[in-house]
């Protein structure tokens, strides 16, 4: 433990704390909750991925499966049947996590690579199949239901304010990070990374991988486990969606959109991620599609994330170089907006021309337009034309500049 | 008897389709190390294609157009995503066509909206083709056949007799050879990822309005093929072919019979999960799948 690690824990808590206090609206509490309990989801999928090697298509099944346990926890506690408190509840969902992790984990761990990952694509799909066909206890389509006001109030504590529960899922998210993180540096957890880089030298060594690969698995779902009895916490409703396919691909999504090579990754994709789907989602229904793109360009264009984004400008900075760039991010961002303003604009219109009994006039403040017509099919088609052709010759000057400046600082 | 023999003829009949699915999968990757996540999307778009299609100038020239449509799609795919991503390694090439699959459901919900649209089996196909005892065996699952079967056979002609077919059976086992000898390897990735891609678009052309045309039609065959795949031996045709025909029959076979299981569940309630369940049971007795010898 260096100053540095301190310095950088400690800005994080800070943040953690101040966060609510400076973005005070409703709107921003839930997403900035929501967040929290994202973030934890996404590095312990991150902890399969980025640590492991493993790449898998149902990691909601853990958070999912621990959320319904928790759900049920919590109505018994409700019910008076158990003696616990909440703010332990996730405790409760990461150990029934762990628990379907040892149980499914023993088949998905079997086999790695591309195997590994329809495997746990096709045991999603077995639970989600599952969760449906056994209403008792799941609760079908419409799930489980519960209040999480319950028993006494420990020191004024009820969970009934949103920002309660936001600091308790702030508390949850910087203690499981810290765990997270202290995994990484523990002797399984290099062990992961050998196993991901090199399985055959790994066994060659001694080690089973299979066995590697099973007890990284097991932690991970702890994780996801936890991060799924603070959402039912959150929420205080636990349905099908939970351990969907849907939710599988999100948390992937967002951890390979902040950077799988770096642990902290996946914590400004959770960011990012719940930014799309809370905000996002509220102006256009075509979110999905926008997602999808963002995450396409990323696989093409960016395969370490954001986060790799970053750290590439972090010796620019420290060389004071970073001044240079200023022009051509400037050219490069008012092309990419130029473009996507004009798929903004084409995919709106064809959303607006196929959804049924919907006016074909979309108005704007300021300008409205007819979809059915052809001038701003035209319009926004030149826009995006436009918009790619500043970007191509824009990418060249950036790459021109970035080459000097790195020649410049070796000189 | 009689029930039995109508289901075997529909199993049979969805087994050929979900071989039509999976051979294209097998042959994209065993050629190119690519498990293409959005093969089930490139059947959902062949079916919504054939729809517009048939609409404009009926249904047989769909049944050609259509695939031709997806599998220059796919063709685009690969030229201008998939080759690039290429150097990233397999994961990157997974996510790829993982977030393509995103896109095209997206795509699919933009265009033609989130209901099932009204995509019939043609009038001339319509009706009854023989009887089996007191039922009649409709038309339209006879033709379903007769193409799958069809397209097989030319595939494996293909395959085996043809110049390309045999130099894509090279660059499966030693690309770089094939290269040296003049041959443009890529351009043979570029057209077997089309071709898989206009194969899955065919399956959609007849699937789509044999089933039902709706948006979720890749969410909800996607997870099957893969099974299928990982069943039969990844990599492995004769392994699909045998995994498709077992699960078709299983799953039509599940959804017919009412036997009462455990807990008051009833066996075609419990079928969904049928598939997933021999891929588990599988897993744990013979890890590498029926007919499969990749191992890792």
């Amino acid at each position: 433990m260096n100053w540095k690690r301190y310095f950088l824990w400690g800005t994080t808590a800070i943040v953690f704390a101040v966060a609510p206090l400076v973005f005070t609206s409703s709107f921003a509490l839930t997403m900035l909750t929501q967040m929290g309990s994202f973030i934890i989801f996404a590095l312990a999928y991150n902890m399969l991925l980025g640590q492991g090697g493993m790449l898998s298509f149902g990691h909601a099944v853990y958070s999912g499966l621990g959320a319904y346990i928790a759900v049920h926890a919590l109505n018994l506690m409700g019910k008076g049947a158990l003696v616990f408190p909440v703010t332990l509840l996730p405790l409760i969902g990461g150990l029934a996590g762990m628990l379907f992790g040892m149980l499914f984990g023993y088949v998905t761990t079997r086999r790695a690579g591309t195997t590994f990952a329809l495997i746990s694509l096709g045991v999603g799909e077995m639970v989600f199949a599952c969760v449906l066909m056994f209403p008792g206890f799941f609760g079908g389509e419409a799930g489980v239901s519960t209040n999480r006001v319950v028993g006494k109030a420990f020191l004024g504590v009820t969970y009934g304010p949103a920002l309660q529960v936001y600091y308790l899922v702030a508390a949850w998210c910087l203690i499981s990070m810290a765990a997270m993180y202290a995994l990484t540096q523990t002797p399984l957890g290099r062990m992961a990374n050998a196993v991901r880089d090199n399985p055959e030298r790994a066994e060659f060594v001694g080690y089973d991988t299979q066995k590697v690969r099973f007890l990284q698995l097991v932690l991970s779902s702890f994780f996801a486990g936890v991060s799924g009895g603070l959402s039912c916490i959150n929420f205080e409703i636990v349905s099908a969606e939970n351990v969907s396919a849907l939710r599988s691909g999100g948390v992937l999504i967002a951890t390979f959109i902040g950077g799988v090579p770096f642990f902290f990754g996946p914590i400004l994709g959770a960011i990012v991620f719940i930014f799309f789907v809370v905000a996002l989602s509220g102006f256009t229904k075509a979110w999905l599609l926008y997602l999808g793109l963002f995450f396409v360009l990323m696989v093409l264009y960016a395969p370490g994330g954001l986060a790799s984004l970053l750290l590439l400008h972090i010796p620019l900075l420290r060389a004071r170089r970073l001044n240079r760039l200023a022009l051509p991010y400037l050219l490069a961002g008012g092309a990419a907006l130029l473009a996507f303003a004009g798929v903004v604009g084409l995919v709106e219109m064809v959303y607006r021309l196929s959804e049924q009994g919907a006016s074909t006039v979309i108005s704007l403040p300021g300008v409205s337009f007819d979809a059915a017509t052809a001038p701003p099919w035209l319009f926004f088609g030149l826009v995006l034309v436009a918009g790619l052709a500043a970007l191509h010759f824009a990418r060249q000057f950036f790459s021109r500049r970035w080459h000097d400046v790195q020649a410049g600082m070796k000189a | 008897m009689e029930f039995f023999l109508v289901q075997l003829l529909n199993g049979i009949s969805y087994g050929l389709l979900l071989f039509m699915l999976s051979s294209g999968l097998t042959l994209v990757f065993s050629l190119m190390g690519v498990l293409n996540f959005a093969h089930a999307s490139f059947y959902m778009l062949g079916a919504y294609f054939a729809f517009q299609l048939s609409t404009w100038i009926g249904f047989w020239p769909a049944l050609a157009l259509a695939p031709l449509g997806v599998g220059a799609i796919g063709m685009l795919v690969e030229r201008f995503g998939l080759r690039k991503v290429h150097r990233y390694g397999h994961v990157a090439e997974l996510l790829f066509t993982f977030g393509l699959a995103y896109l095209i459901d997206e795509a699919v919900h933009l265009v033609w909206g989130r209901s099932a649209v009204d995509y019939r089996v043609p009038p001339d196909l319509d009706g009854p083709l023989f009887s089996i005892f007191t039922s009649q065996y409709p038309t339209y699952r006879g033709f379903m056949m007769l193409v799958s079967v069809a397209m097989l056979v030319s595939i494996w002609l293909a395959l085996t007799r043809t110049r390309i077919g045999l130099v894509i059976q090279a660059a499966l086992s030693h690309p770089q050879t094939v290269e040296a000898l003049g041959h443009n390897v890529p351009r043979v990735f570029m057209l077997v990822f089309g071709g898989g891609a206009a194969l899955a678009g065919l399956a959609g052309v007849i699937g789509g309005n044999a089933f039902v045309t709706e948006p979720g039609m890749a969410a909800s065959v996607g997870p099957i093929i893969f099974v299928i795949v990982v069943v039969g031996g990844m990599g492995s045709l004769a392994g699909a072919f045998i995994a498709s025909l077992l699960i078709g029959c299983l799953q039509t076979f599940a959804v017919a019979l009412d036997w009462p299981l455990f807990f008051g569940l009833k066996l075609s309630q419990v079928a969904p999960v049928l598939p997933y369940l021999l891929m588990v049971l599988l897993l744990i007795f013979r890890p590498k799948g029926l007919m499969g010898t990749r191992e890792g």
